[in-house]
């Protein structure tokens, strides 16, 4: 996670295992709504940004039905922590730890992710 | 077969009808039941049910949602209860009652509550085929059977229940008439003014009046049936049934038979305690009864108050009872007319004060004592303040009394809240529940809602005339006890939804973060709210765009984040994050070449099929990246999108009506297309359905949608709160026999008036049951204008209607917005790899991934979450 100013030529990147790795514009990562991307090695993320701007990652698998939907939830903030709800069972993430809300003993991997 | 008495005494009840079942409730409230053997003798064929609300029937309510008792009451209390069964002789020496059946039962009290019966003037061929009474749910269900046949139907007798029988006539579909002797309508309720106000309205309704004038003869064809009715004008009256509501009489002829004391004209002559006057082991109660005060009353709650004294003596408990209130309010029609106390005025040195707009069917009279008490009136046209009337009366108001007559808005009117009503005040009449006793349910026995009010107090489920006061003072004891009700909409906004609407509105606010920044609660602003706001906000916007000036297009700029996963992708996410796709098919009507190329599509793209619940096709297993392939394709042959993913108009259900169907009276497939046409689109609080039948036998489940549409031989009658799922409910009828352009002015004001103050995620039946004043209330603002706020509410569904586009064909001609439909933004052309199907009878179906957290243990599941 981390602050990025906004220009139009900014590239949303995620940091890997072997660096950072391009992901899209960051003009076409609308606030407050996510995308999915697909990862060399098959995995699949969920980028959200937020109202400030604020970038976040994490694994696009909703743990609970196994499908590949959280980067089509609605996203929030409750007290400051921003979080994703899936769209399918609608359980809450914080995106920025993976935790689940609504089950403690779950959690999503993060990313972390950048602009530049 | 005789019964004997075993050692524990017999009480025998004559009677299951209204007051019958309350005396059964009251004994067992008063633990008679355990201690005695209760025998009830019923002459009808079904145990007690409520007389009151018989009309209901006709709108829908079955026998046995009108039943006031249930198996287990009866059981539980072991009573025995005998239905067909009427007892045909008493013999009071022997102490001894014979039924139709033979049941001999010996008895140590005998309680008679047989009622009343219907008075049929002495006319010639008063008992031709086609002659009916208004008493019985087997009349009822004789008048709608022979109603069937006839187009014109006529009610002898202007009273309260005539004009009800009147309303259900018209309700059948038949020309409905009323003679009445009198020369007004409703003569012992309501005065001079006020029946000139109440004739207008009636005859505004279509129904047609005949005052001054009696029937002097039922005229009928050679097979005897009844062809008209001669008056005593000279005129004759073609129609082809007729009701006698002519008032009723006490029916006391086992009374007599058995030698106890009668009144001259009729009833069983009892004491305060409602013995009868000649025998001590006998009672007599309800309607057949002549009470001390010299009065029969034709009322269920004197009734109710017998019941109550008839048992508290049985058990040497002090009761009495001397005399009761009259008060009344019609029920049906749709017409406000209530009367209350000393009406008419006969108190020695009262006044009136009158105000009367005859133009306006408004008629509204406060009978007040010498000195300033108010003793009685009569409202007709606008009954909205008679619960806070009724329940005042025997006291001085705390404002003047013009002011309580004037209409709001006319200077000095006031309006006076239950807060003003002294705790005795009784606010329901028909259970004699006090303003105090209501709030200690509140404050003592913790209820929080109106039903749970009227649960505990009883409060309301009589005639439901108060249940509005009743609402307005749970609210009002509520906050008085400090009890914090949260009412905000989720944890940024402290305002409701339709607080939200309202600003959104006024302040023709077309962003959400503004919204928030400027009205969200402290810690919410300047954050990205929630998932319950922001679609919830993103409807507003959208059911409001034309009017505040925000694009109507659901993914325009910030709108497109706002929105539910489904409406952010057009389409229903299915469980394995494919997708389904639903046209929409108006009305249900489809021609086969439409019909060839969802086959097309559907085959081409490997979707699954299926017909659903609301006469359309879903088809599913479409990836992200195929939808807008697939819409261009049903866009370009005619097709646009079907909502089935929006908070908005779902689908208008047809049946095939009038131009095929043998008994349809309309063309219920054209107006199904037309109302589905119109409303499209149209963002709301919840899912909004419909269904329009062709007549009344109701092939479209009409009375189960949100707004339903049933042809009558004059045009349409319409429902309204009407709900499947989880929690079904009957719609409600809003309005009868409406032509084609009033149908649609009022769907319009009604769509707009739930989408403007409905909750979020509200039915518009849990909606109905909510609102402050229910079904009369809606139907006080959207067909009487009460609020003044029609001409808007159309103006706003015009807009909606002019400003309609669909999604789909602007999605696929917009490129940027194409963009969006790819399951992965850096590699466009590669499918979700976790998306797969396996075959399934000739189609497909998902192939469900396995989940980590499936192997959890199984009482760690997490409520709604599958577990494979
Ligand atoms: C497809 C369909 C079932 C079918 O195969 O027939 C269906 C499917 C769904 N229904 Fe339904 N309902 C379908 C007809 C109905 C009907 C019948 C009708 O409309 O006549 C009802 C009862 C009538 C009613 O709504 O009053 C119905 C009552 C519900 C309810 C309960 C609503 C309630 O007030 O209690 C839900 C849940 C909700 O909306 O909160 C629901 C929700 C759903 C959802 C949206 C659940 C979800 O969130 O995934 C389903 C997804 C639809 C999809 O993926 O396309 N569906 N659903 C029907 C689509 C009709 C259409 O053409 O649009
Ligand atoms: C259409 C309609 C609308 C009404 N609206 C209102 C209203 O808005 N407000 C209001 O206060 N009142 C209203 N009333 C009046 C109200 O229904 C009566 O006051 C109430 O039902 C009286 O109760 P009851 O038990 O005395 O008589 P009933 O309810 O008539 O019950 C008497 C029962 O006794 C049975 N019976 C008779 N003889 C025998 C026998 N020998 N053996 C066994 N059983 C016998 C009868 O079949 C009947 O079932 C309305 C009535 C009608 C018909
Ligand atoms: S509702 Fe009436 S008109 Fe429509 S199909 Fe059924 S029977 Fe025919
Ligand atoms: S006054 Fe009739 S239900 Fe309360």
């Amino acid at each position: 996670m981390t602050l990025a100013l906004e220009t139009t030529d900014l590239k949303v990147q995620l940091q890997l295992a072997d660096g950072w790795f391009t992901v899209c514009d960051l003009s076409t990562l609308v606030p407050g709504r996510g995308i999915a991307a697909l990862l060399p090695d098959g995995r699949q993320v969920a980028v959200f940004r937020d109202r400030s701007d604020r970038l976040f990652a994490v694994d696009n698998i909703d743990p609970f039905t196994g499908a590949a939907v959280l980067s089509r939830g609605l996203t929030g903030s409750h007290l400051g922590r921003p979080f994703v709800a899936s769209p399918l069972l609608k359980q809450r993430f914080d995106l920025a730890d993976g935790q689940c809300l609504d089950d403690a003993s779950v959690r999503v991997a993060v990313y972390e992710v950048r602009a530049r | 077969m005789t019964a004997t008495p075993g050692a524990t005494p017999t009480i025998v009840l004559v009677g299951h009808g209204m007051v019958g079942q309350r005396f059964l409730e009251a004994l067992a409230e008063r633990g008679l039941t355990a201690t005695h053997r209760v025998v009830v003798l019923g002459e009808e064929p079904r145990p007690a049910y409520d007389r009151v609300q018989l009309t209901s029937y006709f709108s829908g309510r079955t026998p046995e949602d009108l039943s006031l008792t249930d198996r287990g009451f009866i059981e539980d209390h072991g009573i025995e209860l005998r239905v067909g069964d009427p007892a045909e002789t008493i013999d009071r020496e022997a102490r001894r009652v014979t039924a139709r059946s033979g049941l001999v039962v010996d008895y140590d009290v005998l309680v008679l509550a047989t009622g009343s019966y219907p008075f049929v003037p002495p006319v010639p061929n008063k008992d031709a085929a086609g002659c009916f009474v208004y008493r019985t749910i087997e009349d009822l269900l004789a008048i709608e059977e022979y109603a069937k046949n006839a187009s014109t139907g006529a009610v002898v007798g202007g009273g309260l229940l005539g004009l009800e029988a009147a309303g259900a006539l018209k309700g059948l579909g038949l020309n409905a008439h009323i003679v009445e002797f009198a020369p007004r309508l409703m003569p012992v309720q309501v005065d001079e003014g006020g029946g000139a106000a109440l004739l207008r309205t009636i005859e505004e309704m279509g129904l047609s009046v005949h005052t001054g004038v009696g029937t002097q003869e039922v005229v009928t064809d050679a097979s005897g049936a009844v062809t008209g009715m001669k008056l005593s004008d000279g005129s004759e009256l073609a129609t082809d049934l007729v009701v006698f509501s002519a008032g009723v009489r006490p029916r006391d002829q086992l009374a007599r038979d058995c030698g106890l004391t009668v009144g001259e004209r009729g009833g069983i002559a009892v004491d305060e305690q409602c013995r009868t006057v000649t025998d001590p082991r006998v009672f007599a109660i309800g309607e057949c009864a002549l009470a001390a005060d010299g009065r029969v009353y034709g009322l269920v709650a004197p009734g109710y108050e017998q019941a109550e004294t008839a048992a508290a003596t049985i058990a040497a408990d002090e009761a009495s009872f001397t005399g009761a209130d009259l008060s009344t309010k019609l029920k049906l029609l749709g017409v406000d007319v209530a009367s209350f106390g000393d009406a008419h005025g006969t108190a020695a040195d009262c006044l009136d004060v009158v105000y009367s707009d005859s133009r306006a069917g408004l008629y509204k009279k406060l009978v007040i004592g010498a000195d300033g008490t108010l003793l009685g009136g009569i409202l007709v046209g606008d009954a909205e303040a008679y619960g806070t009337l009724r329940a005042l009366t025997g006291s001085v108001p705390p404002v003047s009394p013009e002011s309580l007559v004037l209409p709001a808005g006319a200077g000095a009117g006031a309006a006076l809240g239950p807060s003003a009503l002294p705790d005795d005040a009784v606010i329901c009449s028909c259970h004699n529940v006090s303003k105090g006793t209501i709030r200690g349910a509140v404050t003592e026995h913790s209820c929080t809602t109106v039903p749970e009010v009227k649960k505990c107090t009883r409060a309301g489920t009589g005639c439901g005339s108060c249940v509005k006061v009743l609402g307005q003072l749970v609210t009002a004891e509520l906050e008085a006890s400090g009890v914090e009700v949260d009412k905000g909409l989720c944890g940024c906004f402290a305002q409701t939804r339709e607080e939200l609407y309202e600003i959104v509105r006024a302040l023709r606010l077309t962003s959400y973060r503004e919204l928030l920044d400027r009205h969200g609660r402290e810690g919410a602003r300047g954050g990205d709210g929630c998932e319950v706001c922001k679609p919830a906000v993103g409807s507003i916007i959208a059911s409001l765009a034309p009017a505040i000036g925000a694009s109507g297009y659901v993914l325009d700029g910030e709108q497109a984040a706002l929105q539910d996963t489904n409406d952010h992708f057009l389409a229903n996410l299915q469980k394995n994050g494919s997708y389904s796709v639903v046209p929409r098919i108006p009305g249900g009507e489809i021609a086969p070449e439409k019909l060839i190329v969802i086959g097309e599509i559907a085959r081409d793209f490997g979707l699954y099929t299926k017909i659903t619940g609301g006469q359309r096709i879903d088809m599913f297993g479409a990836r992200v990246e195929q939808l807008p392939l697939i819409w261009a394709r049903l866009v370009d042959a005619g097709f646009e999108s079907g909502h089935a993913y929006g908070k908005s108009l779902r689908t208008v259900k047809s049946c095939v009506g009038q131009t095929w169907c043998r008994y349809g009276v309309q063309d219920s497939v054209r107006m199904a297309i037309d109302l589905e046409l119109r409303y499209r689109g149209l963002r709301s609080p919840h899912k909004l359905k419909s269904a329009v039948s062709g007549c009344q036998r109701e092939c479209a489940e009409a009375q189960s949608k949100d707004f339903g549409v049933i042809a009558t031989a004059n045009g349409w009658n319409l429902y309204v709160g009407g709900n499947g799922g989880a929690t079904p409910r009957h719609a409600d009828l809003l309005a009868q026999d409406l032509s084609d352009a009033e149908l649609v002015r009022l769907i319009d004001r009604f769509l707009m008036f739930y989408i403007r103050t409905a909750d979020r995620l509200e039915r518009t039946s849990t909606w109905l049951e909510r609102i402050p004043g229910g079904l009369e209330h809606v139907r006080d603002v959207v067909v009487h204008d009460s609020l003044g706020i029609c001409d808007e509410l159309e103006k706003l569904m015009r807009a909606h209607v002019a400003h309609y586009r669909d999604e789909w064909a602007e999605t696929v001609n917009d490129p940027g917005k194409l963009a969006r439909f790819v399951s992965f933004v850096n590699a466009p052309d590669t499918p979700d790899p976790v998306v797969s199907f396996v075959p399934e009878r000739d189609q497909i179906k998902p192939d469900l991934p396995l989940l980590a957290i499936g192997l959890r243990p199984a009482d760690d599941v997490l409520e709604g979450s599958a577990q494979r």
